[in-house]
């Protein structure tokens, strides 16, 4: 549910970093305020700060946990099959004696790295090619809009279901590849909206004028200038991600038996999740919190890097800001969306 | 005004061919259907692999098989599962099962959504705001598969509580169900209310934030002022010329809704054991099947399309500009 989410909430964004002069120049001087001022803005928002520190915290145990605990996730403890929490087993027991607790930080372990990862492939390669398609137009621009469009009829949670079974022998980190590239498309297509406003900018038309080569443009002009949706959607990536491999799992499609996710642990332990709620409830409770903390990250960078946000100021003032420069641009994206798609 | 939405109409035809025929060509290559099979005990002679792979039009190239396909699916003809049972016999009563599921989520997640929406946005940093964002964020962060396990959960306390079995979890009807009408209609919403509040609940959750921040911008603009200026009251004029600009981006949205809440039916029918589209791809994938997993995508893009268009449909009668 997130895929669409990512293209409102950049959308937001967009409207602030192509409608107002972000930073045209790169002083370094002004660099630093900047992200002093970001860094601000971002600690001032509890919520996210609090999502930040709990990201970390959850990635720092699911490492610790295992060390400190005497079990490991493959071994089992013959005398204890299917024990409710105890201080020898903090979470409990499976059927076969499995330790929950540590069945559980490899899960989350494995469930953070994946989203990791494939928040911050998507959303290069997204920024590659959106970038691309923006500024070249013509073939390129159609074939990713067609691509898009396609992800949207075939959803991409049903291509990876379908190409699932030929790859269970190939491990994890094949997995991570095909997610990234089912999950790119969406932020392309913003990426590409922001790319043909920045295109008609002048500090792009005086890099072009002055020879620089396309793609020299579109790394030191083009996408600097929407470094802040991009970290921004890398984020809300990331809890796509997580979602999306741990439903993928549940259905035995995604990480496989000898490994375990958050996703398989969840399937595993709902079948008898009404008399054995220990075996599903941990792993339940921390992907909704890692998956919430990420989201609150992402909700507070947003605040913190666009400009347009007043979320902490007074309410008068951001109705007059916003309210004339959102009308101006929302036109202008609607434009360029419906254009996309026709 | 048609010549718009006829365009748009061709373009999603083009697109729902090539969508199946992206997932037939996935499924041919990677499923292996001849394997359960060949694991037989004592192993069949090669001869009898060779007729079932005959049988399956294996030894055909994939877009020959994709057009035989395809041209009995356009005269009703689905093709056989590989047990050899007819799609089309079974189709129809799952397109029923899971259309009712996504019709009543949609309808209730878009209505509930937009309201939740709008009324977060008039109240501004209230209680109900902050109340209805911090509940949108933990929704918006459960898997569909857990929330409907959740809910699972919570419906057995309650039916514990009660002493009787208020809500159903398992399947859509009770199976050799006996009595009136009206008792059958009542058992019928018994298994239906669990499927459905999981499916809603994640829609409601998604367009009530689009909706929140619409509204918010659409309350700070001039033509609001300029309504009220006029005469009408702030009511009339929030809904009268508030609630239909803000709707307009909504409307994109619509159709990228349906797409997910496809992926999350699939979960809701698995979870509670209704026997619908979503539930047969999980087993036609897992019993390596590509005439039901094409058959099911068909489904979806022919969804996808629907809702597109009519979110098309819906855009052109909110937006005067796309008239023109």
């Amino acid at each position: 549910m997130t895929m669409s989410r990512t293209e409102q909430d950049a959308a937001g964004t967009l409207e602030s970093a192509a409608g107002s002069p972000v930073e045209p120049g790169f002083a370094p001087g002004a660099a630093t305020t900047r992200g002093r001022l970001v860094l601000r803005r971002f600690l001032r928002n509890r919520l996210a700060l609090v999502g930040l520190v709990v990201v970390v915290l959850l990635y720092v145990t699911a490492f610790l946990g295992p060390a400190i605990s005497p079990w490991t996730y493959d071994s089992q403890d013959y005398t204890a099959f299917l024990v409710p929490p105890s201080p020898s087993h903090w979470f409990g027991t499976t059927q076969i004696g499995g330790d929950v607790f540590v069945q559980t930080m490899r899960g989350l372990q494995k469930s953070l790295t994946i989203g990791l990862l494939v928040g911050v492939i998507s959303t290069s390669v997204a920024a590659v090619v959106g970038a691309a398609a923006g500024y070249f137009g013509g073939w390129a621009d159609r074939a990713l809009m067609w691509l898009v469009d396609l992800l949207l009829v075939l959803p991409s949670f049903l291509i990876l279901a379908i190409l699932s079974p030929g790859l269970q022998q190939t491990g994890w980190l094949i997995f991570v590849v095909l997610l990234a590239a089912f999950s790119w498309m969406i932020t392309a297509r913003i990426v590409r909206g922001m790319t043909l406003s920045l295109r008609e900018r002048e500090f792009v038309k005086a890099a072009r004028f002055m020879g620089e080569a396309p793609w020299r443009i579109i790394a030191r002009h083009i996408l600097p200038n929407m470094a802040s949706l991009l970290i921004i959607d890398a984020t809300i990536n990331v809890g796509t991600a997580v979602l999306t491999e741990t439903g993928l799992s549940y259905f035995g499609f995604g990480v496989q038996p000898p490994d375990v996710s958050l996703g398989t642990l969840i399937r595993d332990g709902t079948q008898s999740a009404l008399t054995t709620p220990w075996l599903f409830l941990p792993a339940g409770i921390l992907l909704i919190v890692s998956v919430l903390a990420v989201n609150f990250v992402g909700d507070g960078l947003r605040d913190a890097l666009d400009p347009s946000s007043t979320r902490g100021r007074r309410r008068e003032r951001r109705a007059k800001a916003t309210a004339g420069r959102r009308a101006a641009v929302s036109v202008d994206e609607r434009t360029s969306t419906s254009g996309a798609v026709a | 005004m048609t010549g718009f939405l006829f365009r748009r109409l061709l373009n999603y035809i083009v697109l729902c061919l090539l969508a199946t025929f992206l997932a037939f060509s996935l499924a041919s290559l990677t499923f292996h259907p001849l394997d359960q099979l060949k694991q037989r005990n004592p192993p069949p002679p090669a001869a009898t692999i060779q007729a079932k792979a005959h049988e399956l039009r294996l030894d055909q190239p994939i877009p020959l098989r994709f057009a035989h396909w395809m041209g009995g699916a356009v005269r009703g003809d689905f093709g056989e599962t590989i047990n050899g049972t007819p799609i089309t016999a079974e189709l129809g009563r799952r397109v029923g099962v899971s259309l009712r599921l996504f019709l009543i989520g949609t309808v209730l997640g878009i209505g509930l959504g937009v309201l939740v929406g709008v009324v977060s946005a008039i109240r501004q940093y209230r209680f109900s705001d902050y109340f209805a964002t911090l509940l949108a964020f933990v929704v918006l962060s459960t898997p569909v598969f857990l929330l409907g396990t959740l809910l699972k959960f919570g419906a057995l306390q309650l039916n514990t509580a009660a002493g009787t079995t208020l809500l159903n979890f398992t399947g859509e009807s009770t199976p050799n169900f006996t009595g009136s009408f009206g008792a059958a209609v009542l058992d019928r919403l018994q298994h239906l209310v669990l499927p459905t509040l999981t499916i809603a609940l994640g829609q409601i959750a998604l367009y009530s934030r689009y909706q929140r921040s619409a509204m918010l911008d659409v309350l700070g603009s001039d033509f609001l002022r300029t309504a009220q200026a006029k005469g009408l009251t702030r009511r009339r004029a929030l809904f009268k010329h508030g609630l239909r600009t803000a709707l307009i981006p909504m409307a994109t949205l619509f159709a990228f809704g349906f797409g997910l809440l496809i992926t999350g039916g699939a979960f809701t029918e698995q979870l509670f054991s209704w026997y619908g589209m979503g539930n047969w791809l999980v087993t036609g994938i897992t019993t390596q099947d590509t005439n039901i997993t094409a058959t099911v995508t068909l489904f979806v893009a022919v969804c996808v399309l629907v809702s597109g268009w009519l979110s098309d449909l819906l855009y052109a009668v909110l937006d005067p500009r796309v008239r023109l």
